[in-house]
């Protein structure tokens, strides 16, 4: 029995050494988040107008038959690092042109009017998806996260997280610019 | 010419490691004296050569050479002298010539000091040092030479990474090394025991210095890491369950550990296999971390540059190290024979408590930290797990060790006597709960968790005090009775209390700042006012300034209390043009109450291009600097402990051993 136990912590360090001899692949990047919507349809989903905003609400018909890509950002008034991104984001819209769709995520529409009032409103639409259902469909894994869909409804690319800081911007501006989104180029 | 010499003195080093291993152990077998006493000489010259070498790539820092490819990647000529000294631990080649460098000081420290240990032992933990020291080495020549050339020399460096300019990390990674390389002479200690099938309670004693020192720097090291990510991140926080975080706080709990069994083993002859399996571990959990940090195994905030190649290797040495030694430890542990009984409520129970919930809080650190790989590895599913499983799950263990660890140093070892000892620490408990209900009274409105943990801190240092009170005859005897005792009473005793004292401390700092913090995030223009905690706060602008390898936008913050100016706050956000990226230098106003904590980031919006308007950050942290202010008493308490007269190393062994028989547990 004594003998037995003595064993115990060998057999737990040669099962960990397996899984880190395993993580040690090459091929492998932690750090990469798979989305499984990429080039994947838009996920089914309609939502009502975040009620005291005085934009339309959103759905999939609004993200096809678009004359160029659009991008859709989830975001929440309850979310801190929204706020700083939402600077971002404003910055796109008004200098590039850039169409902005919204998912108000488990919010309250009382607060996100206030917070649509007090920081201004850069989306051309917004849904507010109170219960969380749209947020599963699009797989998302917190708040804020970003999507371009092409015009044919398609998910082009995802990023997660606050689009702030330099590296995040510059990153997030390549793909815009890859898919076409913005209207006018940066810089110009 | 001198980054050669500094490569060639590695070389050497690693042949005098490779003699150390083989040699003094051979003899220890055999009875050869000669050869168990080359292990003084061949530690000091590794401890000689890696220094020689670790001076050279530090020369090579200060004068910017840019021939080493070392110093073009991580420094720069315009960089304070400062930091071109940290520049040499700052990337993984200069970083692992720390590393070995601390683990030869511990080797040559034993082989110098260690005038009452054994000849035999002795010379079997030097050559497990070595055996250790021949795989760093080898790891260090072979695939991460520090030295290595580059032709033709770039005209400049390409910077060190701007975060890692700041006092406070300079010194973070050598406190840290020192305390986790520190434990692999504990380590060999313990293979080295195991090889000789004789682990007593002079072992444990000469063990015990060595784990203090290693705890004592660790402790210190985390400490200031986590003071470091405060003020220097700009997150406002100090502690954030990182992988890299996590990887350094496993040892220190499982060291912490190891302290608490020790005594067991020292004072009862008991918990002998326990003992070593926890030094083995503790260490393992060191290469471990070195381990994770250097192979790109899981994300993290702060890694080394990744190179699957060094991962492989490293995990070759943690195989041959760790499964080498867990393997000694199944075949020779179950021989070993158990020490003194004990009844249920005794000293031994209550460290055997300590160690348990110290041994599973370690053990859901390390599930949740390799949770992601794990996952990974069976589903393909990507997850990361975050403070909230580590609050819900590490929290309650440590209100629960918090708990025992008031009552335990009142227990007598053996056997204690309940009701006596509820008699003594009913006074301190009752006055807990009236501490906790006052608190509540004055701040109501914190979650009820925090009470809680109030309650638990607060009793924890009530209890504390009271013990030390008793045993000094606080109060109940003459002052100058007091004052004798408090004279004869072991350094050790002393120790424990300023230690435990400290962790109650820090608990309140951890509690205040995480219960109480208020944050405000708003865009500001000159002019803008902010209220927070009772502050006004307003942003009277931004100007540009220009420091020696950076630009810097200034921001000026006038805070008024109640209509009266209390400071002046300058957070500044820097960029740095060479490396090229951009650091947050938060101001704080400090005060034993609280911090204010004020950050400055992205311009905001389109008016950020005049300048005018910004992102700012204010924090309201109350307490948290109560959290250093402990972990400065935890590492005190552990110096007090370690100037004990029975540790003190060089001194010869005691004729009567038992005669302290009365010392507490530190």
């Amino acid at each position: 029995m004594k003998r037995l136990f003595a064993v115990v912590p060998l057999a737990v360090a040669v099962v960990l050494g397996g899984f880190f001899l395993w993580g040690l692949n090459p091929e492998r990047d932690p750090s990469e988040i798979p989305s499984v919507l990429i080039s994947q349809p838009a996920p089914e989903f309609d939502l009502p107008s975040v009620p005291g905003v005085d934009v339309p609400g959103l759905g999939r018909a609004d993200l096809t038959d678009n004359p160029g890509p659009v991008v859709v950002n989830v975001f929440a008034s309850w979310c801190v690092p929204c706020k700083a991104e939402h600077a971002v984001l404003t910055r796109f819209v008004e200098r590039h042109g850039l169409r902005l769709f919204g998912i108000n995520y488990k919010d309250e529409p009382e607060d996100a009017a206030t917070w649509l009032s007090d920081l201004g409103n850069p989306y051309e639409r917004i849904g507010s998806d109170l219960s969380g259902r749209a947020g599963i469909e699009w797989g998302i894994s917190g708040v804020p996260e970003t999507f371009i869909v092409g015009r044919d409804g398609t998910v082009l690319y995802r990023y997660v997280g606050p689009i702030v800081g330099e590296k995040a911007v510059a990153k997030f501006t390549t793909a815009l610019t890859q898919a076409g989104a913005l209207e006018r180029e940066l810089g110009s | 010419m001198i980054p050669e010499i500094g490569h060639f003195a590695l070389a050497l080093a690693l042949s005098l490691a490779v003699i150390q291993s083989v040699l003094p152990i051979l003899g220890a077998s055999r009875g050869n004296v000669r050869w168990m006493q080359s292990a003084r000489s061949s530690a000091i010259g590794q401890v000689f050569f890696v220094g020689v070498a670790f001076a050279a790539l530090m020369r090579s820092f200060v004068v910017s050479d840019f021939t080493v490819r070392n110093v073009a990647e991580n420094s720069h000529s315009m960089k304070p002298l400062l930091f071109k000294i940290a520049g040499t631990w700052g990337s993984h080649e200069g970083s692992l010539l720390l590393w070995v460098l601390i683990l030869t000081v511990f080797g040559a420290g034993v082989a110098v000091l260690g005038s009452n240990i054994p000849a035999a032992t002795k010379a079997r933990t030097l050559s497990v040092q070595a055996w250790i020291s021949v795989g760093f080495l080898s790891f260090l020549l072979f695939t991460s030479n520090p030295f290595d050339r580059v032709f033709p020399p770039p005209a400049d460096g390409s910077d060190l990474n701007p975060l890692l300019q700041d006092v406070g990390l300079a010194m973070h990674p050598p406190l840290l090394y020192f305390g986790y390389v520190g434990f692999s002479i504990v380590f060999s200690f313990a293979v080295a025991g195991l090889i000789e099938g004789r682990i007593d309670a002079a072992w444990a004693r000469w063990v015990r210095p060595w784990t203090l020192a290693a705890w004592m720097s660790l402790t210190a090291g985390i400490a200031l890491g986590s003071w470091w990510a405060y003020y220097e991140l700009g997150w406002g926080g100090w502690w954030f369950w990182d992988p890299v975080e996590n990887v350094s706080f496993m040892p220190w709990l499982l060291g912490t550990a190891l302290l608490h069994s020790a005594i067991v083993t020292e004072k009862r002859d008991a918990f002998k296999s326990w003992t070593i399996l926890l030094a083995i571990l503790t260490f393992s959990l060191s290469l471990l971390g070195t381990f994770i940090v250097r192979s790109g195994l899981l994300t993290s905030v702060h890694a080394f540059a990744v190179d699957p190649e060094r991962g492989i290797y490293i995990l070759g040495l943690l195989a041959l190290s760790i499964g080498g030694s867990l393997a000694l430890y199944a075949w020779r542990a179950p021989v070993m024979e158990g020490g003194g009984l004990f009844r249920p409520i005794s000293r031994e129970a209550g460290l055997l408590v300590n160690n348990l919930i110290l041994a599973a809080a370690t053990g859901t650190v390390l599930f949740g930290t390799l949770y992601p790989l794990l996952l990974e590895a069976l589903t393909g599913d990507k997850i990361s797990v975050g403070p909230p499983f580590f609050n819900a799950a590490f929290v309650p263990m440590m209100l629960v060790l918090g708990l025992f660890m008031g009552a335990g140093p009142f227990l007598s070892w053996k056997r204690a006597d309940l009701a006596g000892v509820l008699q003594r620490i009913r006074f301190v408990a009752g006055l807990a709960v009236l501490v906790t209900l006052a608190v509540w009274y004055l701040i109501s409105g914190g979650p009820f968790l925090a009470y809680v943990s109030i309650l638990i801190a607060v009793w924890l240092l009530l209890a504390t005090l009271r013990e030390w009170a008793l045993r000094i005859k606080f109060m109940e005897a003459p002052l100058s009775e007091t004052l004798r005792r408090a004279r004869n009473l072991p350094r050790a005793s002393h120790g424990m209390t300023l230690a435990h004292v400290g962790l109650a401390v820090a608990m309140i700092g951890m509690i205040g700042s995480s219960a109480w913090k208020s944050e405000e995030i708003v865009f500001v223009t000159p002019g803008t006012d902010v209220t927070i905690a009772g502050f006004d706060v307003t942003f009277t602008g931004a100007e540009r300034l220009r420091g020696p390898n950076y630009i810097a936008d200034r921001g000026r913050l006038e805070v008024r209390r109640d209509g009266e100016p209390v400071t002046t706050l300058y957070p500044e956000r820097r960029s740095y043009p060479v490396a090229p990226s951009t650091t947050t230098e938060s101001a704080i106003r400090s005060t034993l109450a609280g911090d204010l904590y004020a950050s400055i980031s992205e311009p905001a919006s389109e008016e950020a291009a005049s300048g005018e308007a910004w992102t700012l950050r204010i924090l309201y942290e109350p307490l948290v600097n109560f959290i250093w202010l402990g972990a400065l008493m935890l590492v005190a308490g552990g110096a007090l402990s370690l100037s004990d007269r029975r540790l003190r190393v060089g001194v010869p062994r005691r004729t009567r051993p038992q005669s302290d028989l009365r010392l507490p547990a530190e």
